[in-house]
């Protein structure tokens, strides 16, 4: 396995170490991937390492399509240390087509009044300009 | 053998106190035996509870236990964030029906005045899953607001029923002389503030603040011969939920909170229309909301009806959060727990002044933390 930090994920990042680390390297090929325990066949987002459903450690990467829709958001103008500058931003969850949830910031080209529970959307990823990378939710 | 609550003590909640965390808990702790006439030699055990990222004490229960003249009885630390005194007063119940003390002191404080808002700020963001979670900018009032935007969508909840709560909370407050903020708020106040995290404003969110909580907790037969209005802890319940909301399930209530008030309603043998007056965590407008319907005073999605009817009033079908809740005295996290607990006990004594419900002789706390992580509901009986 080619270790690489996972301290590239996110505008901020609290840690850098973790056996998911090749989320990083996938992402910046252009896929956001998920875990599935090769025991039970559980799919796994964010992706896991371990898997409490049977003790299993043996899990495979796997594609998520991106096509998801929004459960619920909240538009921010209160932010924590680091993230001041980017106010407001929609804080969002969204339920993949593959049954997985995922915690992501709305695109900023999506308006506040047409953001709408139930909307479709597509799960990215994103290159940030401080040279990290994440993901977000676009418009579909 | 019952579990009895003899003694309740507690600090004004303020915005920066100007004392430290061991003379908040003296006050605290002071308050609370010189009311049944006890003595620090009395108490067997002191568990110290608060969420320790506010503190500069490393592993405060040593200080604190030292400061209160409790040494060389054992002294333990407990934290489940905004729950922790509840968690103590779970701890408290075990060690005393197990036998193994009778007489437990839990104290519960925080001082969230002793960092800066700058370290107040970092620390709020990590309060998330820091692996998946936090790298988004998240922080506690938008986990709230995520779970009120899809209150409204499924069940028709409107920012004026949010509101709602906090003019109930405005009225009550001006009766607690130890709640922070003594005001009555409009409806048109609450809804021309500021936004937050939508559809969360100002002042659909509670603040932090400095202050510290006391419950004496003891044996069947020492509550006896200590005090003629002992309260019994009838239930106790605790439960967990995932701590991302990535893996929530339920985006309209809080499962933890439902699963520990069925635990603590089946150890009672009671129902929710057997309570006569609650405590519930309204750190948010929207969690009050659901309180409502986690504990099953009305069915789920029927909340906002319930306060829009004023059923939560004084004289409503069930009276919650009449000291002013967290809305209006404040959150010093470690210290809430304790502070709801001693709101009911002064209702089940009847001595809880203009506040008092005529005849209360049952009540319920219900205390959530995080963002419905830790679940706590205890009962409470005259």
């Amino acid at each position: 396995m080619i270790f690489v930090s996972f301290g590239k994920f996110g505008k901020m990042s609290y840690i850098s170490e973790t056996k998911v680390a090749d989320f990083v390297k996938h992402l910046e090929e252009g896929k956001v991937m998920a875990t599935r325990c090769s025991k039970c066949g559980k799919l796994y987002f964010p992706p896991r390492a371990d898997c409490p459903d049977d003790l299993s450690m043996d899990m495979t990467w796997e594609e998520l399509s991106g096509r998801c829709k929004l459960l619920t958001y909240t538009t921010a103008h209160f932010a924590p240390t680091g993230f001041e500058d980017d106010l407001p931003y929609t804080i969002a969850l969204a339920q993949c087509e593959e049954g997985v949830n995922v915690y992501a910031l709305l695109s900023k080209d999506i308006k506040e009044n047409e953001t709408h529970i139930g909307m479709d959307l597509r799960l990215t990823p994103l290159r940030l300009p401080n040279g990290k990378i994440t993901y977000e939710l676009k418009k579909a | 053998m019952s579990v009895a609550i003899v003694g309740v003590g507690q600090t004004p909640f303020s915005r920066n106190c100007g004392i430290s965390i061991r003379e908040l808990c003296f006050e605290a702790f002071k308050d609370a035996l010189e009311d049944i006439n006890l003595t620090p030699k009395e108490i067997d055990a002191s568990i110290i509870c608060s969420a320790p990222e506010y503190d500069k004490q490393r592993s405060p229960a040593g200080l604190i236990s030292e400061y209160l003249g409790l040494a060389p009885k054992p002294t333990f630390y407990a934290e489940s964030i905004c729950s922790s005194s509840s968690t103590g007063v779970k701890v408290g119940y075990s060690f005393i029906k197990s036998g193994l003390h009778d007489t437990v002191a839990v104290i519960g404080f925080q001082k969230m005045s002793e960092i800066s808002s700058a370290e107040v700020q970092e620390r709020m963001g990590r309060g998330a899953d820091v692996q998946w979670e936090s790298p988004f900018g998240t922080m506690m009032p938008a986990g709230y607001a995520m779970y009120a935007h899809a209150h409204m969508q499924k069940y028709g909840t409107t920012e004026e029923q949010l509101a709602k709560v906090k003019v109930k909370s405005g009225k009550y407050s001006l009766l607690n002389p130890l709640a922070m903020y003594r005001r009555a708020i409009t409806l048109e106040e609450c809804l021309e503030a500021r936004v937050i995290a939508s559809p969360l404003k100002l002042f659909d969110c509670c603040a932090n603040a400095d202050g510290a909580s006391c419950v004496i907790m003891t044996s069947e037969e020492k509550a006896k011969k200590i005090t003629d209005t002992p309260v019994w802890v009838a239930g106790i319940g605790a439960a967990s939920d995932t701590l991302s909301t990535t893996s929530r399930t339920n985006l309209t209530g809080l499962t933890c909170a439902v699963e520990a008030a069925k635990q603590a309603y089946k150890m009672a043998h009671m129902e929710p229309k057997d309570m006569d007056v609650a405590e519930v965590h309204d750190c948010f407008t929207i969690a009050e909301i659901m309180a409502y319907e986690n504990l099953g005073f009305c069915k789920p999605g029927e909340g906002g009806k319930l306060i829009e009817e004023s059923q939560t009033y004084i004289g409503g079908k069930i009276p919650v959060n009449v000291d002013g809740g967290l809305l209006s005295k404040g959150h010093p996290i470690g210290a809430t727990g304790g502070s709801q607990i001693r709101t009911i006990v002064l209702q089940l004594q009847g001595r809880a002044g203009k506040t008092q419900v005529d005849g209360a002789e049952v009540g319920l706390v219900h205390n959530i933390g995080g963002i419905g992580v830790y679940g706590n509901v205890t009962i409470l009986r005259r």
